[in-house]
């Protein structure tokens, strides 16, 4: 994992703190500030490679920040929300930030949103033609699914479902991005579609919703496919 | 025994603690006008202002006696109201005045004095009470004459008879009772002399009522009441100071009332009687079937009657004859331990009724026994102008017009008849015409069609035609036994019409008093409550009705009428107040403000006063037409009704009250408890870390562990408190929408890996159609129940989660294998802040967990419940169960 330069936009001291150690522990090269205004400025003069983003502020509003962000800026945005907010986390989703971690959460799981937010900064991470995921290879080339080497039938949305989760392995995918990549613009809020296709490609994964190996519900936002690092402690 | 006879009477302490804070009442009572009342109390006046008493002479009549106005010398007067009264410039005591005066003794003359209409109170001994209530000390004159159980016998006497009466619980009201007496021959002297009336009519009054002998009666009679007077005051000391007396006072006396007017006279001797003996009594009215059908007129005197037994102390009732009426009265008398028994002896009875009806009188004496039976009679006719004795109803024109209409038209079928029949078979036809004007119009009409239809047929049918002579013998037999037959027969059908009359109305107001109490049964809210009570007066009694009732500081305001009325007037207001005060009706035709537009009447319970009800009629007509007894028994089921409901708001809140004292303390000894042990650890454990340098890498590492554990649980600590709070302050609401668990149950279970390495959670969840839920909040559901169960469960114990579908439902069960829950606390668990008591030291928990889940599943439409398990009883089971979402 290359080195990279990260914003932490957060008013309270202690958490920029505790981010900042675990970060550089990581070898990234971190950035604090802690006001709306500070953050902006920081975002445009030294522009980090992901900004990681309190919603409440005491400035302003983490959300214009972001949407202030997002108009000269496609800086990954990883959101720190509080349990209480699912409202605002879902309006960041919707308003461009990648990712959110709800207070308070172990370093761990901040890590390694961190990194698969990061990887798309490598070209070669771009576009694979390949994925391999445990016992599960997805050719989009040749549009083909196995399970330990038995060919596994999937409907072309199914198979574009599954390419769009496992491309974004580790990342959160909100019902929205799917609904809209693979239904059209018209369908962003029929997320009645979207819970039984995925319910059709867990069954044919053999995946089981209550103790899935591939893909994890984030309930009322959207899915995530388990990167093989996660897949281990989920089962456990 | 002997125990309760030396103990005070609690009667008696609460008549002395009802005294306290009132004024004392002295009342100056005398045989006659003219024995110096008056004067004796201006003396007495005198003498207390002499002592430096604030003394205020409100209201003096001198009577223009010199005397008396040279006493009256330099008292303090209180200037009279004018007062204007038919166009008389009248003046009466300023009352108002003299509650803003406030002096310490008042003396008040006449207390049976009658207030020109207009004032606050009917009477001046309603005035003297108001007075005493203020706290004012009350001077006043009485002659015995006034004393309303006296005033049958002065009557008598006399042969006169005075229409002012005062009650007799005044001269019990009072403090201290003076006889003022003067010899016969002396009143009679200053009569003369002219110092009592002007010498005209000092003349006329000496042939009339100042006879010798009357005085001398009357003299008696006073010095007597005084005498009873001063016995019940020390009896009462006795009884209030714990003195055992030697009267027998288990014997009663037992009044019979009926509707004949020796009824009220009969009461007056029972109460002498029962005042003198000591004893309690009992006024009771038999009914029978006869009393069903009796006209209006006797039913209300035989209410009045009870009404005025009741107000003279009596216990009252009313029993049910089957059969012989005196063997009922008897019976009961034996029950009630009755030793006398009074009835009143109605002086008029025809040959006929005495034939038909049963003689209670001569009954009661033969069955007597030991009783002791007291008839008192009838008082004079001339002395009481009572309601005639046969009432027929008044005849309507229409009534009339009709007799006369139906018996022309019999004469003329008769004519046509004439040809066929006999004559003497036509008094038939004029026979059936009186039946049928009977039935139609009462016994009126139905005497003018007999009369009328005997003149008919004499005239037109009896030889010689066209004459009222007549010629042939048997003919006259006919005529008069048609007379007496269509008199009969018509009286019949008559009384027939009027019983059924009755039994109609009789079951209109049972009617409208089920249907009445039915709504105000149904009403839980208040306001729904107030509504049905206007509303249904206003039908029931086709007035106007008004509820008002006091607000939390205590001031009478409208809370309802029909039709809805928010504002009385200033005059509508005080009596209204004066009803709430007094506890007595007031306002229109009433004995206090009777000018008033509305009626109030109080509306209490013995020991709660809930609201005056008000009443008046659109057109602003008298209040005669009420139904009285309707109108009580629509009182009593309002108290009820409100009583209910007041006892209901009470228990609600002093529950609510409870309820919120336990959760405040609840939440205080949490947040000091719960929140505090976890900082406890953290600043424990980091303290090591940074002092404890040579630490081995596994004690640190160990260190920083412990410190994310409780950093954690104070997490779900804080997140529990704010979920209540929203939960509490209804800020939550659901996001419902088609949520499939399986989903739920993973995310729920990846959030809480670290809790789940110690109990592995099974899950056997079928393919289950999507319920209708808040994903987010479901979770959070699942995250506190399974914490919940792994705080109790031992390490290593499975939790299982397993799922059931029904055609509307899914239920989805977590079990652990704890130490369980009782089966008396499983439905408390749900409650806040309610922990298991366990012999064990127990495991942290904040009590708020379960509480959340119940909050947050019935937010969504869904039930939680714990069960035991079975089979062995060990361990929980929490069932949840949420609707199926709608579409599939």
């Amino acid at each position: 994992m290359t080195a990279a330069r990260i914003l932490i936009i957060d008013d309270e001291a202690p958490i920029r703190r505790f981010l900042r150690v675990a970060l550089d522990s990581d070898g990234h090269d971190v950035i604090e500030a802690a006001t709306a205004r500070d953050g902006l400025r920081a975002a445009a003069r030294e522009t980090p490679a992901l900004v990681i983003l309190d919603l409440g502020l005491p400035d302003a509003d983490g959300l214009s920040v972001l949407r202030d962000l997002r108009g000269w800026s496609a800086v990954p945005v990883l959101i720190l929300s509080v349990r209480a907010d699912e409202a605002g986390k879902v309006a960041a989703l919707d308003a461009g930030a990648q990712d959110y971690v709800v207070k308070p959460f172990s370093v761990k799981e901040l890590l390694a949103r961190v990194r698969s937010l990061l990887r798309d900064r490598n070209p070669s991470d771009a576009a694979p033609a390949l994925i391999t995921a445990g016992d599960l290879r997805i050719d989009a080339a040749l549009h083909l699914v196995s399970q330990n080497g038995t060919a596994l039938h999937l409907t072309k949305r199914e198979f574009d479902m599954l390419w769009m989760l496992a491309s974004n392995a580790g990342r959160l995918v909100t019902q929205a991005m799917i609904l809209q990549a693979l239904w059209g613009p018209a369908h962003v809020e029929d997320s009645q579609y979207l819970r039984v296709f995925i319910r059709q490609l867990r069954a044919k994964l053999g995946d089981d919703a209550a103790n899935p190996r591939y893909i994890m519900t984030e309930p009322g936002v959207g899915y995530r496919f388990i990167a093989q690092a996660d897949a281990g402690s989920a089962t456990g | 025994m002997a125990d309760e006879g030396i103990r005070p009477s609690p009667t008696a302490l609460l008549e002395r603690a009802n005294r306290e804070g009132r004024g004392r009442l002295k009342i100056f009572i005398g045989a006659a006008p003219g024995v110096g009342k008056t004067w004796s109390m201006l003396d007495d006046g005198h003498r207390e202002w002499a002592k430096g008493v604030d003394v205020l002479a409100a209201v003096i009549e001198t009577h223009g006696r010199a005397e008396t106005q040279a006493k009256l010398a330099d008292l303090p007067m209180l200037p009279r109201k004018p007062v204007l009264y038919k166009n008389r410039a009248l003046t009466e005591m300023d009352l108002d005045a003299l509650l803003a005066r406030r002096p310490e003794l008042a003396l008040i003359d006449e207390l049976a004095h009658t207030n020109a209409e207009g004032g606050r109170h009917e009477k001046r001994w309603q005035d003297v009470a108001e007075v005493l209530a203020a706290g004012i000390n009350v001077y006043t004159t009485l002659n015995i004459q006034h004393i309303e159980t006296l005033n049958e016998t002065v009557a008598r006497i006399t042969g006169v008879r005075v229409r002012e009466t005062v009650p007799d619980q005044v001269l019990e009201l009072a403090d201290e009772i003076e006889l003022i007496d003067l010899p016969p021959d002396e009143l009679l002297e200053r009569l003369k002399a002219g110092k009592i009336y002007p010498q005209d009519q000092a003349a006329r009054a000496l042939t009339s009522f100042f006879i010798k002998g009357n005085l001398t009666a009357l003299r008696e009679l006073a010095m007597r009441t005084a005498a009873d007077r001063v016995d019940a005051q020390l009896r009462e000391h006795m009884a209030a100071n714990a003195i055992e007396g030697p009267w027998p006072t288990q014997e009663r006396i037992l009044v019979c009332l009926n509707d004949s007017p020796a009824a009220r006279e009969a009461i007056r001797v029972a109460k002498r009687a029962a005042d003198r003996a000591r004893a309690d009594w009992i006024a009771v009215n038999v009914t029978s079937a006869r009393q069903q059908d009796l006209a209006e007129a006797p039913r209300d005197r035989i209410s009045n009657a009870l009404r005025l037994a009741e107000r003279l102390g009596a216990e009252v009732a009313t029993i049910e004859a089957d059969g012989d009426t005196a063997e009922t009265i008897l019976s009961y008398a034996r029950t009630r331990n009755v030793r006398r028994i009074i009835v009143g002896y109605p002086r008029q009875r025809g040959f006929l009724t005495r034939w038909l009806q049963e003689d209670v009188v001569q009954n009661l004496m033969r069955g007597a026994g030991s009783f002791e039976i007291t008839v008192a009679s009838q008082p004079d006719e001339r002395a009481e102008t009572h309601p005639p004795r046969f009432s027929l109803a008044r005849p309507s024109l229409r009534g009339i017009t009709e007799a006369v209409l139906i018996t022309l038209l019999a004469s003329l079928a008769a004519t046509l008849a004439d040809q066929l029949f006999p004559v003497a078979s036509l008094s038939v036809i004029f026979m059936t015409a009186v039946v049928i004007v009977a039935a139609r119009q009462g016994n009126v009409p139905a005497i003018i069609a007999s009369v009328l239809g005997f003149c008919c047929y004499d005239f037109f049918f009896v030889d010689p035609r066209r004459t009222f002579t007549i010629t042939d013998r048997s003919e006259v037999l006919t005529l008069c036994l048609f007379l007496v037959a269509s008199l009969i027969t018509g009286n019949l059908a008559a009384r027939l019409r009027h019983r059924a009359r009755v039994q109609t109305e009789i079951a209109d107001r049972t009617n409208k008093l089920y249907d009445f109490s039915r709504k105000v049964a149904a009403a839980a809210q208040r306001d729904d409550l107030i509504w049905a009570v206007v509303s249904h007066v206003a039908v029931t009694l086709r007035c106007e009705s008004i509820l008002l009732m006091p607000d939390a500081p205590g001031a009478l305001h409208v809370v309802g009428g029909f039709p809805p009325e928010d504002r009385l007037e200033v005059r509508d207001q005080t009596a209204a107040q004066f009803a709430w005060d007094k506890g007595q009706p007031a306002g229109r035709d009433s004995d206090t403000l009777p000018t008033a537009r509305w009626y109030f009447m109080p509306l209490k319970t013995t020991e709660n006063r809930l609201g005056v009800l008000g009443i008046a009629f659109p057109d602003d007509g008298a209040l005669t037409r009420l139904d009285q007894r309707l109108m009580d028994a629509l009182c009593d089921q309002i108290v009820l009704a409100l009583e209910r409901l007041r006892l209901t708001e009470d228990l609600a809140a002093t529950r609510l009250a409870t309820e919120t004292e336990r959760l405040r303390t609840a939440l205080l000894s949490s947040v000091s408890h719960d929140l505090r042990t976890p900082l406890v650890t953290i600043i424990g454990a980091a303290g090591s870390l940074t002092e404890a340098s040579d630490l081995p890498a596994a004690s640190r590492l160990e260190l920083a562990e412990l410190i994310r554990e409780e950093g954690e649980r104070l997490d779900r600590y804080v997140q529990n408190l704010l979920d209540m709070t929203r939960l509490g302050h209804g800020a939550l609401r659901p996001h419902l929408g088609a949520v499939d668990l399986a989903e739920v149950v993973g995310s729920a279970r990846h959030r809480m890996r670290a809790i789940l390495r110690l109990h592995p959670l099974i899950t056997d969840l079928p393919a289950l159609p999507p319920v209708q839920a808040d994903p987010v909040l479901l979770e959070q559901v699942l995250f506190n129940i399974i914490d919940n169960a792994a705080k109790y469960a031992p390490d290593g114990s499975e939790i299982t989660l397993s799922a059931q579908a029904s055609a509307a439902n899914v239920s989805l069960t977590i079990a652990d294998s704890g130490p369980g829950i009782p089966a008396e606390d499983r439905a408390r668990i749900f409650e806040m802040f309610y922990r298991v008591e366990g012999g064990d030291r127990q495991r942290a928990g904040t009590g708020l967990g379960l509480a959340i889940c119940k909050g947050l599943i019935e937010a969504m439409g869904g039930s939680i419940r714990a069960e035991a398990t079975w089979p062995n009883g060990t361990g929980t089971r929490i069932v949840i169960t949420l609707q199926t979402h709608p579409t599939p």
